[in-house]
C-alpha cells in the first residue's frame, strides 16, 4: 500500500513528538569557562565554599585522572571526546542553594512542570488527601545541570532524623558523614569516569537514614541537562545504617541537542547490618535523533557496599535514554548473608548503544545475588551484557543466579552477552540462563487482528518481556516505566 | 453483507488467487474447501490484511465499506476475526492482559467506553462459563505451552469476547483429535446469530460433520469452481480433489 500524505503527516507528527522532554528552558547561567584544569576543579569547590578536605580530595582525583585513560574494553564506539571542551560547571544564575521553593526561578519551576515532576509540597500534599492515602507521597530532589534545587518534604524527614539533601549541603551541615562515606565504596583512583567526577562533581543528593527508621516514602531525585556544552558529573551518597530501609528513585532527562554531552555519574551506596537499600532509576536521556546525531553520553559508576550482616541492596534500572550507555550497578556483598540484585531493562533504538550490566562481588558467607537482564535491540542499535560474578575464597555457600535475555526488533540490530565468572569457592552455587529472541511479524500480524495496533503490539510484547523486572519497580513509576517502553520504540517496526 | 468480487491475489510475486466471486449475507456459515495449495489459507490472510499478500484485481465490500483499504487492526474493530491455523505465542503476555488490551482497543475504534478491570472480568468469566472452560488457561501468557486444542479453543474464547460479525475460521480442524475437534465446534456452534457470517476453511469434510455449513464451495488453483449445500461436501470426501484438475500431492 502507498503512503498517503497524511500518513506521512502523521508519521512526522509522532517522530518530533518522540523525546517529549527535548525543549530548553532559558535561564540565565552562571557558568564555568570552557576547558578542564586545577584552576576549574578549585573554581568549582570554591563556588560550593567547601572545606580544604574536600578540595584536596578533587585535587588528588585530577591528578589521578591526568595520568589516566580512557576504557577501551567495552563495545561501544564514539568519536574521542575533548574534555577541554566542555563546561564544567553551569548554575542557574539567579541563587545557587535556594532557602525555599519561592526563592526558586519560577522558570525553573516551569521546566519541572513540563517534566511532570511534583516540586511543591502543597501539591503533592494536596494529590495525597485526595487519593486518601493510596500513593505513598515522594520527596523530590532536583538538579538542574550542575546545582541542586529544591529538595521538598525535608521538615518532615528531619523528624525521623533522615536526612535528604543536596550532596553540597550535606558537605556544609553534615561533613562528618559525608568525609567518612564519600569515596568509600567508589574511591578516587577507580576508573576513568569515576575518577573525572570526583575531580569535578557539583551536586547530587545525600541521603542518611539512621539506625532503625525506616524511611515513610520514596526518596527521589531528578536530573536535568540544560545548559549547552556542559558535563553533568553528579555524586548520590546514600548510607542505610543498621536496621533501615529506604527506597529511591532517579530519573533523568535532556534537551535535544546536536552535540554530545557527557554524563559521569557516580553513586554510592552504604548498607550496614540488617539495612536494606532499594535504588530504582529510569533513564531517559536524550538518545540522539534517528540519524544517530547528538544525545547523552551516559558513563556512570554506580556501586553499593553491602557492609552489614543481613544487608540487602537492590537495583532496578529502565535504561531508554542515552546515545551511549556506559553502566554497571554493582553490590560488594561483604557481610554474610547479604543479597544482591540487579534488574535490569535496556531499550536502545536507532542508533543508541549501551554497553550494561552489573558486577556481584561475593566477599561473606552465605551471599546471595541475583540478576534478571532483559535487552531490547531495535533499529540499528548495538546492546551488551556484561556482568560479572566473583566469588572469593571465603564466600562458604554463596549463590548466584543469572537471567539475560535479549530481544530484537528488526535485522540491522545486535545483542550480546559477556557473562565473567570468577569463583575460588567450591561451595559457590552459579547458574547462568541466557535466551535470544526476536520479535515476529507472525506476533505483530496476530495482535492487529485481535484489533490492536502495531506499535500497541511492540509495547504489548516487549513489556511482557520484560515484566519480570518493571514488576520491581515502586508502583508508580511502574505505569509510567511501561509508557515509556513504548514510547522508546515509536518507529521500530513498519 | 460481505461481496468478494473477481479477488486476485499475489504472495511474492506469485498469483495464488485467481479471480474469486464469493457473497456472504449475515448469519450465513460458508466452507471454503479445497486441496493443498488451492489458495485457501491465502484468502484468510488477504481478507484479514496481512502484509505480503498483494492483492492485484477486484474488490471486498464489507457492510458498505472498502474492507482491503483498512489496515489489519480496522478490518478487527470492523467486526473480522480470523481464528488462525496456528495460533501465535506471545511470551509473557497474560491471556487476560492480551485479550483486554484487544476489546478495549477495538471498544476505542467503535466509540465505546473502554471496560474497566471489573467490568472486564465479569465479561471473561460469562464467556468462558459459556464456552465451559475453566479460567485457568487465562492466567497463562498468550498461547504459550498450550496444547493444540487449548490453542484452538483460545482462539474460541478470543472469538466470543469480541464478538465479530464476520468469523473466519483456518483450519481449525489442524492438529485436533476427534474429542477436541468436538469441543472447539461446540464453541463455534454456540457462537453461531443470525447476525455473524462465518467462513470454515478446510481440507477435510470431518469438521463440517460438527460445524454444519449453509453453503459449501470448491477453491481450486485460485478459483471457486464448485458450489453446493453441504451435501457437497460429503461428495468431496468420497471423490477426492482429483475430479478439480488439482493433485493430491501439492
Amino acid at each position: 500500500m502507498a503512503a498517503q500524505p497524511e500518513t506521512v503527516e502523521q508519521v512526522r507528527a509522532v517522530t518530533e513528538q518522540k523525546y517529549k522532554y527535548g525543549f530548553t528552558t532559558d535561564i540565565e547561567a552562571d557558568v564555568a569557562p570552557k576547558g578542564l584544569n586545577e584552576d576549574i576543579v578549585r573554581f568549582i569547590s570554591a563556588k560550593k565554599e567547601e572545606p580544604e578536605w574536600l578540595l584536596d580530595w578533587r585535587l588528588k582525583a585530577f591528578r589521578v585522572w591526568q595520568t589516566m585513560e580512557e576504557p577501551q574494553w567495552a563495545a561501544v564506539s564514539f568519536p574521542p571526546i575533548d574534555y577541554q571542551d566542555a563546561h564544567y560547571y553551569a548554575a542557574p544564575k539567579k541563587k545557587v542553594g535556594p532557602k525555599s521553593l519561592d526563592e526558586v526561578d519560577p522558570e525553573l519551576l516551569k521546566t519541572y512542570e513540563k517534566l511532570g515532576i511534583p516540586l511543591r509540597e502543597q501539591e503533592i500534599l494536596a494529590g495525597v488527601e485526595g487519593s486518601e492515602g493510596k500513593s505513598p507521597a515522594i520527596a523530590v530532589d532536583a538538579v538542574f545541570d550542575s546545582v541542586s534545587v529544591a529538595t521538598t518534604f525535608k521538615a518532615k524527614l528531619e523528624e525521623m532524623g533522615i536526612i535528604f539533601c543536596a550532596i553540597s549541603e550535606a558537605v556544609q551541615k553534615h561533613p562528618e558523614l559525608v568525609k567518612k562515606y564519600l569515596g568509600s565504596v567508589v574511591p578516587y583512583t577507580d576508573n576513568y569516569y569515576a575518577t573525572l567526577n570526583c575531580a569535578v562533581f557539583t551536586d547530587g543528593s545525600f541521603v542518611y537514614i539512621p539506625k532503625g527508621v525506616r524511611c515513610p516514602m520514596e526518596l527521589s531525585t531528578y536530573f536535568r541537562i540544560n545548559q549547552a556544552n556542559t558535563g553533568q558529573f553528579e555524586r548520590t551518597l546514600i548510607i542505610a545504617d543498621e536496621g533501615a530501609y529506604v527506597s529511591y528513585l532517579e530519573g533523568c532527562t535532556a534537551p535535544k541537542r546536536d552535540e554530545n554531552q557527557l554524563h559521569a555519574a557516580v553513586v554510592e551506596l552504604v548498607a550496614m547490618d540488617d539495612a536494606t537499600i532499594k535504588y530504582s532509576t529510569v533513564q531517559n536521556w536524550y538518545p540522539g535523533n534517528e540519524e544517530g546525531v547528538g544525545g547523552i553520553y551516559n558513563f556512570v559508576t554506580k556501586r553499593g557496599a553491602c557492609r552489614g550482616r543481613n544487608s540487602k541492596i537492590s537495583w532496578t534500572q529502565v535504561e531508554t535514554g542515552s546515545a551511549i550507555t556506559w553502566k554497571y550497578p554493582s553490590c560488594i556483598l561483604q557481610g554474610d548473608n547479604s543479597v544482591g540484585e540487579f534488574y535490569s531493562v535496556a531499550i536502545t533504538n536507532n542508533f543508541q548503544q549501551a554497553d550494561t550490566g552489573t558486577k556481584m562481588i561475593h566477599i561473606g558467607k552465605n551471599t546471595r545475588s541475583t540478576i534478571v537482564s532483559k535487552g531490547i535491540s531495535a533499529g540499528k542499535a548495538q546492546q551488551t551484557y556484561r556482568g560479572l560474578v566473583k566469588i572469593l575464597p571465603r564466600a562458604e555457600g554463596a549463590r548466584n543466579h543469572t537471567q539475560c535475555d535479549s530481544l530484537l526488533i528488526g535485522d540491522k540490530c545486535g545483542a550480546h552477552t559477556v557473562p565473567y565468572i570468577e569463583s575460588r569457592n567450591r561451595s559457590a552455587r552459579i547458574e547462568h540462563e541466557a535466551t535470544t529472541a526476536k520479535i515476529s511479524e507472525d506476533q505483530l500480524f496476530y495482535c492487529r487482528q485481535r484489533g490492536i495496533s502495531e506499535e500497541d503490539a511492540v509495547s504489548l510484547i516487549v513489556n511482557g518481556f520484560c515484566k519480570e523486572v518493571l514488576k520491581e519497580l515502586p508502583m508508580e513509576f511502574a505505569v509510567e516505566a511501561q509508557k515509556l517502553v513504548g514510547i522508546s520504540l515509536e518507529g521500530s517496526v513498519g | 453483507m460481505i461481496e468478494i468480487k473477481n479477488l486476485h491475489a499475489t504472495v511474492d510475486g506469485k498469483e495464488i488467487l485467481k479471480g474469486v466471486d464469493l457473497t456472504i449475507r449475515p448469519g450465513e456459515v460458508h466452507a471454503i474447501m479445497g486441496p493443498n495449495g488451492a489458495g485457501k489459507s491465502t484468502m484468510s490472510y488477504v481478507l484479514a490484511g496481512r502484509d505480503g499478500y498483494e492483492v492485484t484485481e477486484g474488490s471486498v465490500t464489507y457492510y458498505g465499506k472498502d474492507l482491503l483499504a483498512m489496515e489489519p487492526e480496522e478490518r478487527a474493530a470492523e467486526g473480522v476475526f480470523l481464528a488462525f491455523q496456528y495460533p501465535v505465542e506471545i511470551p509473557g503476555v497474560g491471556n487476560t492482559t492480551f485479550l483486554k488490551t484487544a476489546i478495549n482497543a477495538i471498544r476505542k475504534h467503535r466509540g465505546e467506553k473502554e471496560l474497566d478491570a471489573m467490568q472486564f472480568l465479569k465479561l471473561i468469566r460469562e464467556k468462558t462459563k459459556a464456552l465451559g472452560m475453566n479460567d485457568e488457561m487465562l492466567k497463562r501468557a498468550v498461547n504459550v505451552g498450550f496444547s493444540g486444542g487449548e490453542k484452538k479453543r483460545n482462539e474460541t474464547l478470543q472469538m466470543a469476547v469480541l464478538e465479530p460479525k464476520f468469523a473466519i475460521l483456518d483450519e481449525t480442524d489442524s492438529g485436533l483429535d476427534i474429542d477436541a475437534l468436538k469441543i472447539v465446534a461446540e464453541g463455534v456452534n454456540a457462537l453461531r446469530s443470525p447476525d455473524r457470517s462465518m467462513l470454515v476453511i478446510t481440507h477435510y469434510q470431518r469438521l463440517l460433520d460438527y460445524i454444519v455449513p449453509d453453503h459449501v464451495h470448491v477453491l481450486a488453483a485460485g478459483r471457486i469452481v464448485k458450489s453446493g449445500g453441504k451435501e457437497l461436501a460429503l461428495e468431496l470426501e468420497k471423490n477426492g480433489y482429483r475430479d478439480f484438475g488439482a493433485s493430491e500431492a501439492a
